[in-house]
């Protein structure tokens, strides 16, 4: 099984700053993978990166399947990623943004409003301006665009944060399901509790690159390991398949 | 392409309904500067009269400035510029998209103009459809043009200084073109106005066509 | 303007480089054996040429074809033609290359396009000076809206639109692309501009202004050929310099890439990020 994410000593330049240092990454189908170090670490770059936003020019990178280094473009509809932006129109209405950006991605008019009614956006929220909107109703608005557009990779930079408890929990629920659906999760968070409670495996990020050798946080659940080399997630890929042989919308994942 | 470019003018146009940026200040500005123009040029309405196909379209530039830089400010706030590239929308739809939005705002602010220059100047309406087929040449080069370098200046620092320094040289022949068009449908004498006419047309198509090319290498690298 | 060989010659001592042939480029600076042999020529033709311009070769006497009786105001031609050619030749140069770079993703083209668009400014207000001072002579008046004088007063504030766009950007692959599209968008417009103020004069004046149609003859002629000669020589020797400025400019931010890695990749080790990290990645 081809993994879902696949660096070798990548190397990204945010202007001449080396922001990512040289990257061995490894992501199997179906891992939720959460990326932990100290801030400036290359977390947000790493996601960015994976996105197809930001351009590799050392080493080799490939997600989903897709060459980054000889054309990054073609993965980026196939992801999702929660930046610390929102990506949304401040003017337009949360259903508008929500509207306006499943259809971009040529998704089904259903979906964008079961994702909304799935954030709790369907009610009054539905149609105020996303300027007035507090910052956690904004982060779920963004998450309402992603659910809606079915990504095959979830990349999430801070999803715990400026989220609610009820929020926070919403996030994890999300971040299940899609894997449950055969999507694959890497997430950067500070939440350490609740981060590694949820994630299969722990990657270190520090300096720009992945350190098998710093002790992460191996101790919270039994299936992390401090290493960038991917480890089967337990209950996944089974629920995956499953996922797949009913639905089959989420393609390209196996 | 036409489905991502009819889906971004849409949204643009909804951006629109919901702010009304346009209606409300862009607009305005323009009548303003209509006012200021007299001002400028005494109140003999001789002066103005003869001078009113230039100033309207000086207004209609001013005006398209405002409304590219606002149409391009929306595309790179609070993250939507990282957005856009993500979602899968084709660049060259994004551009007609943006292209076709920013030309119905200016064909609104156009109309409001003709109201204006007839009301103020007293200017005499000849030959109507050399001055509706200019002014659909003519905001169809603008808005190509502009949303070119709306692009280009996006997201970079001192934007809102460099875009008149880019767009502005690039449009004189609009500039030109069209107010002497205009000259031809106020007079009635509409022969010279035609071959005015194409110089926009040709204008317009080949800032489209540079657009279409152009925009996915534009939306690249912020 | 004039051409000064007394370039800097750091590094350029024989000592260091022993084996370096004739046209080695020094390491960091931006001239070489060749490029000097060039100046020296270009001096030379510069002197050669303000002779025949100013002394040898006759003034305009009016008779015959000339309409114009410049007399010796005659002389600023053959420093303008020339000039203004130069100005549209580096005009191409700077949107060509920007096609090439745009093709090739090299950056040797985009080099070349923003130093050819640098001297290119350069020319281009020569142009303009020069051809308001011709105008003063032969049409009475510093400015006149001729298509000609007024396409190349646009192209100077395309020319200027270009270098601040190129200052904007600070990020040299992001520069070399945007730069090389907004050099062709600039390059589609120049005959449009020309074509429209062309018209433009034509319907509004009925009586055409007098051209540049001196006789051209003889000496007049070699004058007018050999400032051509010059002033590619002097483009190409400001040429070299510039695009070597820039070669020496974008290897001297370059240089620091490996050992940023190597200074990137042991904040891991010590386990702390620096705040400079911090800025750079929280984007």
């Amino acid at each position: 099984m081809e993994p879902v994410v696949h660096f070798r000593g990548a190397v990204s330049l945010l202007g001449r700053f080396p922001a990512l240092a040289g990257v061995d990454l490894d992501v199997a189908p179906g891992e939720i993978v959460l990326l932990q170090g100290p801030n400036g670490a290359g977390k947000t770059t790493l996601l960015r990166v994976c996105a197809g936003l930001v351009a590799v020019v050392a080493g080799s990178a490939r997600v989903l399947g897709v060459d980054l280094v000889a054309d990054r473009r073609p993965v980026r509809p196939r992801v999702g990623l929660l930046g610390h932006d929102s990506g949304l129109y401040d003017d337009l209405t949360v259903a508008d943004n929500v509207r306006f950006w499943a259809r971009a991605g040529k998704t089904a008019a259903g979906d964008a409003h079961a994702a909304m009614v799935r954030l709790g956006l369907d009610g009054r929220l539905a149609d105020v301006p996303v300027a007035r909107l507090s910052a956690g109703q904004r982060r779920r608005a963004s998450l309402a665009v992603m659910v809606a557009r079915r990504p095959e990779l979830w990349l999430l930079d801070e999803p715990h944060a400026a989220l609610d408890q009820e929020g926070r929990d919403l996030i994890d629920g999300l971040m299940r399901d899609a894997v449950a659906a055969g999507a694959t999760v890497l997430f950067a968070s500070h939440e350490q509790d609740r981060a590694t409670a949820i994630a299969h495996r722990v990657v270190a990020v520090t300096g720009g690159t992945v350190d098998a050798k710093l002790p992460a946080v191996e101790a919270a659940t039994p299936g992390v390991t401090a290493s960038g080399t991917p480890r089967p997630p337990a209950p996944a890929p089974d629920a995956a398949s499953e996922h797949r042989r009913q639905g089959g919308e989420v393609a390209g994942v196996a | 392409m036409l489905h991502d470019a009819l889906l971004v003018v849409g949204k643009d146009l909804r951006l629109e309904w919901r702010s009304r940026v346009t209606t409300n200040q862009v607009m305005p500005f323009a009548v303003l500067v209509l006012v200021l123009f007299a001002f400028a040029l005494d109140p003999d309405r001789r002066i103005l009269q003869e001078a009113t196909p230039g100033l309207f379209w000086m207004a209609v530039l001013f005006s398209a400035l405002l409304a590219i830089q606002r149409a391009f400010v929306l595309e790179s706030h609070d993250g939507v510029r990282d957005a856009l590239r993500l979602s899968g929308l084709d660049p060259a739809g994004i551009f007609l998209g943006k292209a076709a939005g920013i030309a119905v705002h200016l064909l609104a602010v156009e109309l409001v103009l003709g109201v204006g220059v007839t009301l103020f100047y007293g200017a005499h309406v000849g030959g109507p459809l050399l001055l509706i087929v200019t002014c659909l040449a003519a905001t169809a080069g603008l808005a190509a043009a502009g949303s070119l370098y709306g692009v280009l200046a996006a997201g970079l620092r001192l934007r809102e200084t460099l875009l008149p320094l880019l767009l502005l040289p690039v449009v004189a022949p609009v500039l030109i073109a069209a107010t002497q068009a205009f000259q031809a449908g106020f007079r009635q004498a509409s022969g010279e106005g035609w071959r005015w006419f194409g110089l926009l047309a040709i204008f317009a198509l080949i800032y489209t066509s540079i657009g279409i090319f152009a925009f996915d290498p534009l939306m690249e690298e912020s | 303007m004039t051409p000064d060989t007394s370039t800097p010659r750091q590094a350029g001592s024989p000592a260091s480089s022993p084996s370096a042939g004739r046209w080695r480029l020094d390491p960091a600076g931006t001239a070489s054996v060749g490029s000097r042999v060039l100046g020296l020529v270009t001096l030379v033709g510069i002197a050669a040429f303000l002779l025949v311009a100013l002394v040898a070769s006759p003034p305009d006497s009016g008779r015959d074809a000339s309409i114009n009786q410049m007399g010796e105001a005659v002389r600023i031609m053959y420093l303008h033609v020339p000039v203004a050619i130069v100005c549209f030749l580096a005009f191409f140069v700077t949107a060509a290359s920007g096609a090439m770079y745009l093709w090739r993703k090299s950056e040797g083209w985009d080099l070349l396009a923003a130093a050819s668009a640098e001297v290119g400014v350069v020319f281009t207000a020569l142009t303009l000076a020069t051809g308001s001072i011709w105008g003063r002579f032969a049409w009475g008046a510093w400015w006149v809206w001729d298509a000609r004088l007024t396409t190349t007063a646009l192209l100077l504030i395309l020319f200027l639109g270009y270098l601040a766009l190129r200052r904007a950007i600070t990020d040299p692959v992001a520069r070399a692309k945007r730069a090389a599209i907004a050099g062709l968008i600039g390059f589609a417009d120049v005959p449009i501009v020309h074509y429209s103020v062309d018209w433009w004069r034509s319907l509004h004046q009925k009586a055409t202004i007098t051209r540049f149609n001196p006789t051209i003859d003889g000496l007049k002629l070699f004058a007018l050929m050999f400032g051509m000669v010059v002033f590619l020589l002097v483009y190409a020797w400001l040429m070299v310099h510039r695009f070597r400025l820039q070669y020496v400019q974008a290897r001297a931010e370059e240089r620091g890439l490996d050992a940023a890695i190597a200074e990137r990749r042991a904040e891991g080790s010590s386990g702390v990020a620096s705040p400079l990290a911090g800025t750079g990645a929280a984007r």
